[in-house]
């Protein structure tokens, strides 16, 4: 592009890692070059190499990595080699970081506004006066509400998304050449991520930082970066202006990636009047100890049917579910199971009722216990309900793995530390079938996984449904999984049911104002997206004010 | 010789100072880093540790020599001419097993399964020998009578007071280790203290561990007024000092077994499982609340599973690393508590042979150290082999730590 030496330039970079005595390559011969004021988006799905050559751009590893080869600067300076010394020197200085969880990035025991002037000062750019004056100054651009006083409150009393341009404004105290923001909108809803995004891109353009932009989000990085880097496992697929990319990827993986997103399954017509629902929610009101968080929460959920229950977080999606399932009895209203109500707590129900109503949770990592065999995961509930042993028993775990589509043979004796996260995923809904139930509430099953591995969990769970006439309840924050496979959308806000009905009359206007807004909040493949969509709402009315605006109408 | 050791740490500490101060000027990148981020405390005491390696050299250099010390070295020698073997037996003993531990390992190495191959590849120095030590231990206590020379219980007529077994020097080759004040072998009570103190101690651990974890896990399974009540409970016991409190209910129970003297150790095993099984208790239950709140936890919850499948399939195998190395370190409390409670001459009865009760009977020697260091050391032996399995057991606990906590890289 231009003559000029880039700020950062990686050549021939190898990364590998140590596990157990071997050595695992991480990143084999990448190169990237990063000119001052550039924006370049790595994507990649999960063990692609994305984070590990974020952070190799600062010249750091994480524990267990190793650079084996190929050189990394930063404005002529030589990171690899480099010591202690000249790393402190750069590091919070003139390289910064923001990490994905800003939660748990920033120390609970100190005021944000402590932490931000804690760089500028060791570095010695400025006094601490000056350096907290000039952080009311970047909260003010980065439009966080009440900039004076926000950087005296403590991390925990700030919501997520303002909490993550906190750091956003913490990484830019130094005025840093180069910012690197690993996935940090992932965590977010979709309204708080608007915010974020637009505060990142308005702020390192203002002040003209190279940045490196991770995520996993397609939609995301078009909205951010000058270039897009694709990664996968460790190589680079291929590199070229976001424009370009966008319109016409070369290789077939940059292909399939794009193509994720057109997955949609035909919509079923909704059920006859008068059928009896799988599940009926009848005005159901729950509170934990005297907060509550269910309003008159009714709707009900057919056979064959899938039921998308979308709202941001804390609008008590889960809550309903875990009303269903009787975790957290409901303080009225009830739950009714193919026209009988289910007693209030799990506990009074018994193994019948308790097989109707399976559950899919969103981390698989912690549904799933570590220390059992998939043999006994999936056996348990088939011994537990059905009263299969023995062989019988066996032959059943292997079909419902058949059914998942994993290779029974070699993975009836597996860990599920030795499975990946979608695999992972798979043993979940084995387990849900193995009780052959009715009904499976799917919490956020998807959302942690990459967008390609949660496409084929999409296609089983349609499939599966089709097979067995399953009811689904589908709780997401992400409309795009709920273009994919609901039937019925259901909108929560607060703990109560703004809209509901069917899916292609939701996507359609005229619909509930909060609806809109989440709809139009949705990321979408189209790189001047956010620009017309702050054109549309104007820069004071996005994300958390919107939703704020609303609730006062 | 306090001139002498004025002059080395004043000198020591002042060139730790200039080191500190010229070397950066010198030297390659790396060691220049190093001075700069040692400082000069630091860069004193690595230079404590080179003192302490010189003495140790000078001294061990004078042992070896002996009687031929030639005069030049005896007037520069600041330990050289002292003529006490216990720091050259220790230096032979650390060596030695260190040795025999770098083996241990070596074997482990080549021989066995895939996995015990791989364990012994990543295996610190110091665990293998903490390894093989609890094995030899094991091996003492079980085949004590055949390994022992004589009975625990075995009195003789001739009383020999020097261990060492030297008969030039007054020794007894039949006792190699000597024999106590009344006459039997230290050797064979050694053997079968083991048996006694260290199966004692395993017993009184199991049982601790038996029931604290089993009502720890259970108090976070089912929380409420339950987990308050037993939490309460172990509170109040807890309150207590817990050597007092043994030491009280050992009163009363030895009133209670009355003429019946073996009672006494059964008493002892149950009382200081009930007092060790609080801490077990809260360790198990803080780890069984972390589980509990697991998406599978509630899963299997959901499934309708009853209480025992939950505690013992859901949590215990989760629970296995943590619970593990509380083993290890409260064996070792156990053990050192028995070893008091003998030593006051409450705990394991005569005459069965117990380590604690070995240094209680000993210790009165300390007092001939003067005219025969020897003698004076007698106490030592049983001390040694406490402290010995001591160490063993934290450095296996360490290292079990270690690899639990995903550290191992």
């Amino acid at each position: 592009m231009t003559e000029k030496e880039p700020l950062v330039r990686i050549r021939n970079l190898n990364i590998i890692g140590i596990t157990d005595e071997t050595e695992v390559p991480i990143i084999n011969g990448v190169d990237l070059d990063l000119h001052r004021g550039e924006v370049i988006g790595l994507i990649g799905e999960s063990g692609a190499g994305k984070s590990t050559l974020g952070l190799a751009a600062m010249g750091f590893t994480r524990d267990g990595c190793h650079i084996r080869g190929g050189e990394v600067t930063f404005d002529g300076i030589d990171l690899v080699d480099a010591g202690p010394e000249i790393r402190r020197e750069l590091l919070g200085k003139r390289i910064a970081y923001v990490a994905q969880s800003a939660a748990a990035s920033f120390n609970p025991a100190h005021r944000i506004i402590r932490q931000h002037s804690e760089a500028p000062m060791v570095h010695s750019v400025m006094p601490r006066q000056q350096s907290e004056e000039d952080a009311i100054d970047l909260y003010n651009r980065l439009r966080l509400p009440n900039p004076e006083e926000i950087g005296f409150r403590y991390p925990h009393q700030v919501s997520g998304g303002q909490l993550q341009r906190a750091m956003t404004a913490m990484a830019m105290s130094c005025r840093p050449d180069l910012i690197i923001f690993d996935e940090p909108t992932t965590a977010l809803d979709v309204t708080t991520q608007i915010e974020v995004l637009a505060a990142i891109r308005d702020i390192v353009s203002q002040f003209n930082t190279a940045a490196i932009y991770i995520t996993h989000d397609l939609a995301v990085v078009a909205q951010m970066a000058d270039r897009i880097k694709v990664l996968f496992r460790g190589d680079e697929v291929e590199e070229a202006a976001t424009g370009t990319m966008m319109k016409s990827p070369k290789e077939e993986y940059t292909k399939s990636l794009w193509a994720v997103r057109s997955f949609q399954r035909k919509q079923k017509p909704l059920a006859k009047k008068g059928e009896v629902p799988v599940i009926s929610l009848q005005s159901v009101t729950a509170a934990y100890a005297t907060t509550p968080v269910l309003r008159e929460v009714s709707f009900d959920i057919h056979r064959g049917r899938t039921v998308a229950v979308v709202g941001e977080s804390g609008s008590g999606k889960s809550t309903a579910a875990r009303c269903i399932t009787g975790l957290l009895p409901p303080l009225s209203g009830q739950v009714l199971n193919n026209g009988n109500p289910l007693p209030a707590s799990f506990r009074q129900r018994n193994r019948e009722q308790l097989r109707q109503i399976q559950m899919i949770y969103q981390m698989a990592d912690t549904a799933l216990n570590p220390r059992m065999k998939i043999s006994e995961i999936i056996g348990r509930p088939v011994e537990f309900y059905l009263g299969l042993t023995g062989n019988e028993k066996k032959k059943r775990v292997f079909q419902l793995l058949e059914q998942i589509e994993l290779d029974p043979a070699q993975y009836y004796n597996r860990l599920p530390t030795e499975l990946s996260g979608g695999q992972k995923q798979r043993i979940g809904i084995a387990r849900a079938l193995a009780a052959e139930p009715e009904f499976i509430i799917c919490d956020e099953v998807t959302s942690a996984l990459d967008q390609l591995v949660a496409e084929g969990i999409l296609k089983l769970l349609a499939k599966l449904q089709d097979q067995m006439d399953l009811a689904y309840m589908f709780i997401t924050h992400d409309l795009s999984t709920v273009r994919a496979i609901a039937d019925e959308v259901v909108v929560m806000k607060d703990g109560e049911v703004v809209e509901s009905g069917a899916k292609n009359k939701m996507f359609k206007p005229p619909h509930h104002p909060y609806t809109d807004l989440l709809l139009s909040s949705v990321p979408e493949m189209d790189e001047n997206w956010l620009d017309e969509l702050l054109d549309q709402r104007g820069v004071e009315n996005i994300g958390d004010a919107a939703v704020s605006k609303m609730a006062g109408n | 010789m306090l001139t002498q050791l004025a002059i080395w740490v004043g000198g020591g500490f002042l060139a730790s100072l200039a080191l500190n101060r010229a070397l950066p000027g010198l030297g390659t990148g790396r060691v220049q880093d190093w001075i700069k981020n040692t400082g000069t405390v630091g860069m004193f005491g690595y230079y404590i540790l080179a003192t302490v390696l010189v003495l140790l050299v000078d001294y061990y250099v004078g042992f070896l020599m002996g009687a031929n010390m030639p005069e030049w070295f005896k007037s520069i020698s600041l330990l050289g001419s002292t003529r006490l073997p216990f720091l050259a037996w220790l230096l032979h003993g650390i060596v030695m097993f260190g040795v025999a531990g770098f083996i241990f390992r070596a074997l482990g190495r080549s021989v066995g399964t895939e996995l015990s191959r791989k364990m012994f590849r990543q295996m610190p120095i110091t665990a293998s020998f903490g390894i093989l030590t609890i094995l030899i231990y094991v091996i003492v206590a079980v085949f004590a009578d055949i390994i022992a020379p004589y009975g625990q219980a075995e009195v003789f007529d001739r009383i020999n007071l020097l261990p060492g077994g030297n008969p030039d020097l007054g020794g007894d080759p039949s006792h190699p280790l000597g024999t106590d004040q009344i006459g039997r072998d230290l050797l064979s009570r050694l053997i079968f203290g083991a048996q006694n103190t260290v199966g004692i101690a395993f017993v009184t651990t199991c049982l601790a561990f038996f029931i604290g974890a089993s009502l720890g896990f259970l108090a976070a399974t089912l929380g409420g007024w339950f987990d308050q009540f037993l939490s309460r409970i172990v509170d109040m016991l807890m309150a207590i000092p817990q050597l007092i409190f043994a030491l009280l209910l050992m009163t009363i129970a030895t009133a209670w077994a009355g003429s019946e003297r073996w009672l006494i150790t059964i008493y002892m095993i149950l009382i200081i499982a009930v007092l060790d099984s609080t801490r077990v208790f809260r360790l198990s239950r803080a780890v069984g609340m972390n589980i509990v709140v697991m998406d599978f936890f509630e899963a299997a919850k959901l499934r309708g599973e009853n209480l025992s499948y939950l505690v013992f399939r859901e949590i215990l195998p989760n629970a296995y690393a943590p619970l593990l190395a509380e083993f290890g370190l409260r064996f070792c409390f156990v053990f050192l508590t028995i070893a008091a409670l003998s030593f006051l001459g409450i705990g394991i009865q005569p005459p069965l042979a117990d380590w604690g009760t070995m240094v209680k009977d000993l210790s009165q020697f300390i007092n001939f150290a003067a005219f025969s260091p020897l003698t004076a050391a007698l106490p030592l032996l049983a001390a040694g082999a406490i402290a010995l399995l001591t160490v063993a057991v934290n450095f296996v606990v360490d290292w079990m730590l270690h690899r639990s906590s995903g550290l191992k890289e």
